[in-house]
């Protein structure tokens, strides 16, 4: 044993470049693992793509598909309906033009949040904690004389308006999310893919 | 002034901790003899492929079904449709027969270094503790891919337990917890695979380490470090401090180690049929036996032994009596010194037939049980048996070399 | 010690040969030959798959998008021509027939054909494939070399030409009287030209040979990525061990 004569900067290299190189070892080691993580091929193809047929859906009616998972609603709203959205006060919604970009496509942020006004295609789940709303009519729910329809989240108190725009004063944050979707037909929506050409 | 800082909190632990203390005690100022050779990687590298099977189980559970109904589809479904599950899968498949050849290669190397005599007799025996629980988890955690072999490999080894007197019948239901391997068996066995016996390993494999630092390290010249302290330092002379020179080293192994089993991993992970045998490819089907039923390789030295004697209580305790012999081996060497390099004829003589007598049990187990193999598989037997009941004897009479004072070493 | 020597040798030859087992009940195997790296073959192989066996054979584990992205395959192209009995592309390979109807029709249950080129090996499959003959004995009439009984018809018989013909000769056996064992199989094209009936046989073997190849592909997907991973992952452990050699080198100067 001695340690007289040792190249110290030789040593520190060659720590380094071992330390280095094993370091990213780890690192490529770490990623399957991590990847292995991410949903499988099985929950991939379990949430690929819903097809609704809306052709039967009544005006002021909703109907509820599942699609990964997560209860996702069309509703067809009435024309009164269309206009009730406009009579809202603008400082009565958190984000009345639904700027927060992450709560619906761009081919969806719009006065009605949809691609036809008419139909409403939304996640039915409360921005707020993950329950999920009640579609509550006007006049319903006790909900005052004020209330021109909407989603009531029996939770927490949060409300939406027609279109999945929260209102303020209660602890949802956000609007309630728009997923991607287009119409394969008049009467047919498919739920979880953007329309050709649109980016997502 | 971030050195100081790391300065103060080392400190500030080392008062509540003895943080510096153990990483001295068992590392800085762990002395281990200078001339160590390559037999000595196997302990680390076996450390390795432990760690390397937890962390491998633990991604496999998330995605495995302990059910009878499941468990053969959640197998394949890790290897299809889990983001690079096949990968973890192979490491697992693989490290489990990496962890017995890294195992007995270990053992082999105490085997002639004289490991487990005085003062090291207990560390033998805890390793040897260490081995019986490795079987254990082995054995159970390849009934889990509920195939053929799975399921048939489970059944003949539970009903060992049938040979014992009186309980024996009584204590397979129970084990099984059904009147054939089922999906309760499938379950307990899960429970002790991925808790029960891990745990028991890991306490295991602390004590053992334990147990090593306190005695210190043997060596392939057999001679006691410990004798031979600079009068200055009080330092063993023909010690070295295992960090960083013995990290540094084991590094190197672990670099070559993880060559090999990449190979295998990448290139051949059933090993042709060795380590991933084909008929575990059908799912467990209680109606048909397959052919020829093979225990994994590390378990066919013992099993070849069982087979051997015609007799099923005899067989059943003779293969327990294989690995009692093991237990017993550090009061059976009368031998004056350690090493192999100073033992005499006799001793290397009979070493020699004992790996030979090992390996070919090893081999004999495999294959069917034709009266000639089963005579070679009773010659074979009767020379493993040998090597250690005769061991007082020809150990004594040995014709030693004396063993030097300082060990040899050169670069 | 010297005859102890000798069969511990003897022993060790066989050792070395790997795991053997008689899966082909004695019949000598014919080497399928298949190359997983061969696209097209694989794409003609899912393709035999999905019109010949999937019809009873199950493919469970099996995704019909995995192999499409595996072989090059589009979701259009895939639900067009490959797809009979799922609608979605990220379904399994299930079969319609009941395990119970196929009990029924065949005695036995249909195995699932996932895995099977894991557990009986590409080249008992080819051989398989390839040794339908004539057994007017059988339901089916016709019965395997290397699968003796089965129960399973020879469904790509006109691919071939026909089912092939068995040709005996006699042989005495281990109880020294004769017997009548098969020597060989040949083809058996009807009225077609000798000629032809070659090609037709040529082609039905390379059209196995793609079937068998996509079978290996099917036991297990991640073989077409794992070869070139392994070679990328043992230059980066060749690479790190080069350097930690110079490390060790360097520190154990100071060792005398």
């Amino acid at each position: 044993m001695s340690t007289e004569g040792v190249n110290t900067s030789r040593r520190r290299f060659l720590i380094a470049a071992t330390s280095a190189v094993g370091g990213a070892g780890v690192v490529f080691t770490a990623i399957p693992f991590v990847a292995s993580m991410q949903p499988s091929a099985k929950a991939q193809a379990a949430g690929a793509p819903v097809e609704v047929d809306i052709s039967k859906l009544e005006p002021g009616q909703m109907m509820t598909v599942e699609w990964r998972g997560q209860p996702v609603w069309v509703v067809r709203r009435t024309p009164d309906n269309l206009a009730d959205l406009k009579k809202i006060p603008a400082d009565q919604l958190r984000d009345v033009n639904s700027e927060v970009i992450s709560q619906q496509p761009p081919y969806a942020k719009n006065e009605t949040r949809a691609i036809k006004p008419e139909y409403l295609v939304m996640v039915g789940i409360c921005t707020h904690l993950g329950c999920s709303p009640t579609y509550t009519k006007i006049g319903e729910g006790g909900l005052g004389a004020d209330w021109k329809g909407g989603f009531f989240c029996p939770c927490h108190g949060s409300r939406f308006d027609m279109a999945g725009r929260v209102y303020t004063g209660v602890p949802a944050p956000t609007n309630m999310v728009i997923p991607p979707h287009k119409y394969l037909s008049d009467s047919r929506v498919l739920v979880g893919v953007d329309p050709e050409g649109a980016k997502a | 002034m971030i050195n100081k800082m790391l300065t103060d909190l080392r400190d500030w632990v080392d008062v509540r901790f003895p943080m510096t203390e153990t990483w001295n005690y068992h590392l800085a100022q762990y002395y281990a003899p200078k001339n160590f050779n390559a037999w000595y990687y196997f302990g680390s590298l076996a450390l390795l492929v432990f760690v390397l099977q937890i962390v491998t189980g633990i991604f496999l559970t998330m995605n495995y079904k302990p059910d009878a109904g499941m468990a053969f589809a959640s197998v394949e479904y890790i290897m299809r449709d889990v983001d690079w599950g096949w990968l973890i899968r192979y490491l697992h498949s693989t490290g489990a027969s990496f962890f017995f050849i890294t195992v007995y290669l270990h053992m082999f190397r105490g085997l002639m270094y004289g490991s487990y005599k005085k003062p090291r007799e207990l560390l033998w025996v805890i390793g040897m503790f260490i081995y019986l629980a490795l079987m254990a988890e082995a054995f159970m955690g390849y009934l889990l891919p509920w195939g053929q072999m799975s399921f048939w490999g489970a059944q003949v080894i539970i009903s060992l337990f049938g040979a014992i007197p009186w309980i024996g019948d009584a204590l397979t239901l129970w084990v099984r917890g059904d009147y054939v391997i089922a999906d309760a068996t499938l379950n307990r066995f899960f429970a002790f695979h991925v808790i029960l016996v891990p745990f028991i390993l890991a306490a295991l494999v602390f004590v053992h380490l334990v147990a090593l630092h306190h005695v210190g390290s043997n060596n392939p010249d057999g001679v006691e470090i410990k004798k031979n302290k600079d009068p200055v330092t009080h330092k063993p002379v023909d010690g070295i401090p295992f960090h960083p020179y013995y990290t540094v080293k084991d590094i190197v192994g672990i670099g070559v180690f993880l060559i090999i089993f990449a190979a295998v991993v990448f290139f051949l992970p059933e090993f042709g049929g060795w380590f991933l045998e084909k008929d575990n490819f059908i799912p467990a089907d209680p109606m048909k036996t397959p052919e020829h039923i093979v225990p994994l390789w590390y378990f066919t030295p013992f099993y070849a032994i069982l087979r051997a004697i015609p007799d099923k209580l005899l067989g059943v305790i003779a293969m327990g009596g294989a690995i009692v012999m093991l237990f017993i081996l550090p009061w059976l060497d009368r031998s004056p010194v350690k090493s192999i390099r100073y033992k005499g004829p006799l001793f290397k003589t009979a070493l020699v037939i004992f790996v030979i007598s090992f390996i070919a049990l090893g081999y004999l187990g495999t294959q069917p049980p034709t009266p000639v193999l089963t005579a070679f598989a009773q010659l074979f037997s009767f020379l493993y048996f040998a090597f250690f009941i005769l061991m007082p004897w020809y150990s004594s009479i040995d014709e030693c070399k004396p063993e030097p004072t300082r060990v040899n070493f050169s670069h | 010690m010297k005859t102890l020597f000798r069969t511990v040798m003897l022993l060790s030859a066989f050792f070395i040969g790997g795991q053997t087992f008689a899966s082909g009940g004695g019949v000598h195997l014919e080497p399928a030959h298949n190359d997983l790296s061969n696209q097209g073959s694989l794409q003609n192989g899912m393709k035999l798959f999905v019109n010949y066996c999937l019809s009873c054979h199950s493919a469970e584990y099996m995704r019909f998008n995995r192999a499409g992205k595996d072989l090059g395959i589009s979701d259009e192209q895939l639900k067009q021509n490959l797809m009979f009995t799922a609608d979605k592309v990220g379904e399994t390979m299930k079969v319609a027939m009941t395990k119970d109807d196929a009990k029924k029709w065949f005695g036995i249950a249909i195995p699932d054909l996932s895995v099977v080129a894991r557990s009986r090996g590409v080249d008992w499959l080819y051989t398989y494939m390839t040794s339908f003959y004539r057994d007017d004995k059988r339901t089916w009439g016709v019965n395997n070399l290397v699968f003796k009984d089965v129960g399973m018809p020879h469904v790509m018989a006109d691919m071939e030409g026909g089912v092939k013909d068995a040709v005996y000769k006699t042989e005495i056996g281990e109880d020294g009287k004769p017997h009548q064992v098969i020597d060989k199989l040949v083809s058996n094209c009807g009225a077609l030209p000798k000629a032809d009936c070659e090609k037709k046989a040529q082609e039905y073997n390379r059209n196995v040979r793609d079937l068998v190849n996509y079978l290996e592909y099917m036991g297990e997907p991640a073989k077409l990525v794992r070869y070139s991973l392994g070679v990328k992952v043992i230059l980066f452990l060749l690479f790190f061990t080069f350097i930690a050699y110079f490390l060790k080198k360097e520190y154990w100067r100071d060792v005398h």
